[in-house]
């Protein structure tokens, strides 16, 4: 009986749904079509006002630039929500040689790791750095660079990893990232212009060193992301590390 | 802009069959495989609709990290051991 109640609950629900779904879907603008013009407006107008070439990293580091601040704010708040919550438990310290013995890797997995190691921090360094001339940003540039460090993590062992970006250099690395970004914001003020304004000299488009304060506003989110995602990874392993140590020291 | 190209086309399905692996796939351990392996599907699809930025995006956060945050809540509850 219970059986059927349920069924019968989710036929009409999924009947409902799949009825507002076509509903709506009819209603979308023909493929390759949009009803708005302001995509079409900032794409014709980014070059010449910014004398940038990613349209993308213009309307997220310039056009709406405080929207950018309050995702990167969401980040730095969730990454210390998670250190907060799991670190409470990491009073007493790590048995020396945990991660060797309860995570072992294969030579194989260490040789490929440390080989592309340097690969991916280039490309991640890359990736922050050219975000106003091609796709990319802070952003994308930031998690390439935490999944950098999680190479290193599974190439070496969780000692090493969390000796070399430990929470003393990934702590304030992130902090400085927000507060990068709202320093640059203030400079706005600071010239008479609005908060998180753009107020350097925009440069000749296509350079590394043009679209005023896009490239430093995508520095600092790369510092910022790059570090959050880093330390969320260092107290979940550190989890994993001190629940197998419980498994084979009970 | 043009209508869709048969590549657009091609990777929309993949994407509705990787969902669908996904969802299929009972054991969790297997699904967090299953689930980095639909972020990358998701990441060609935003690169062949002209989304580059997103798609950068996706690689790490759908094939790296969103399988690693699963993996390490198995560990936590003991679910992962095989």
């Amino acid at each position: 009986m219970r059986h059927r109640a349920r069924l019968a609950l989710f036929s009409a629900g999924a009947l409902a749904l799949a009825v507002l779904l076509g509903w709506g879907v009819l209603g979308l603008p023909r493929f390759g079509h949009t009803h708005d013009t302001v995509g079409d407006v900032i794409t014709a107008a980014v070059t010449g006002e910014r004398h940038v070439s990613e349209t993308v990293g213009a309307i997220t580091f310039d056009y709406r630039g405080i929207d950018t601040m309050g995702e990167e704010l969401i980040l730095f708040v969730a990454v210390a929500a998670v250190a907060i919550v799991l670190r409470d438990e990491h009073e007493e310290p790590l048995d020396e040689g945990a991660g060797r013995t309860s995570l072992q890797t294969s030579e194989t997995i260490r040789f490929i790791g440390l080989a592309l190691l340097p690969c991916v921090v280039l490309l991640g360094l890359y990736i922050v750095s050219h975000g106003h001339v091609s796709p990319g940003g802070g952003f994308q540039g930031g998690v390439i660079l935490a999944s950098g460090a999680l190479l290193l993590f599974l190439a070496g062992d969780f000692r090493t990893f969390h000796r070399t970006v430990s929470e003393p250099v990934g702590d304030p690395a992130e902090a400085v990232g927000m507060g990068g970004y709202l320093v640059i914001g203030l400079a706005g003020l600071a010239f008479g212009a609005a908060f998180l304004d753009n107020v350097l000299p925009f440069g000749s488009s296509g350079d590394i060193a043009s679209g005023g304060v896009i490239p430093l506003l995508n520095l600092t989110v790369g510092l910022e992301v790059g570090a959050g995602i880093v330390l969320i990874t260092i107290e979940y392993l550190e989890t994993i590390v001190r629940v197998r140590q419980r498994e084979v020291v009970p | 802009m043009s209508d869709i190209t048969a590549l657009q086309a091609l990777v929309l399905v993949l994407v509705a069959a990787g969902g669908t692996a996904v969802v299929l796939e009972r054991d969790p351990l297997h699904q967090s495989m299953v689930a980095g392996g639909f972020g990358i599907l998701l990441a060609v699809l935003f690169l062949v609709f002209n989304a580059p930025d997103v798609a950068l995006s996706e690689i790490v956060v759908g094939a790296v990290i969103l399988p690693s945050l699963v993996l390490v809540a198995l560990t936590r509850t003991g679910k992962g051991k095989t």
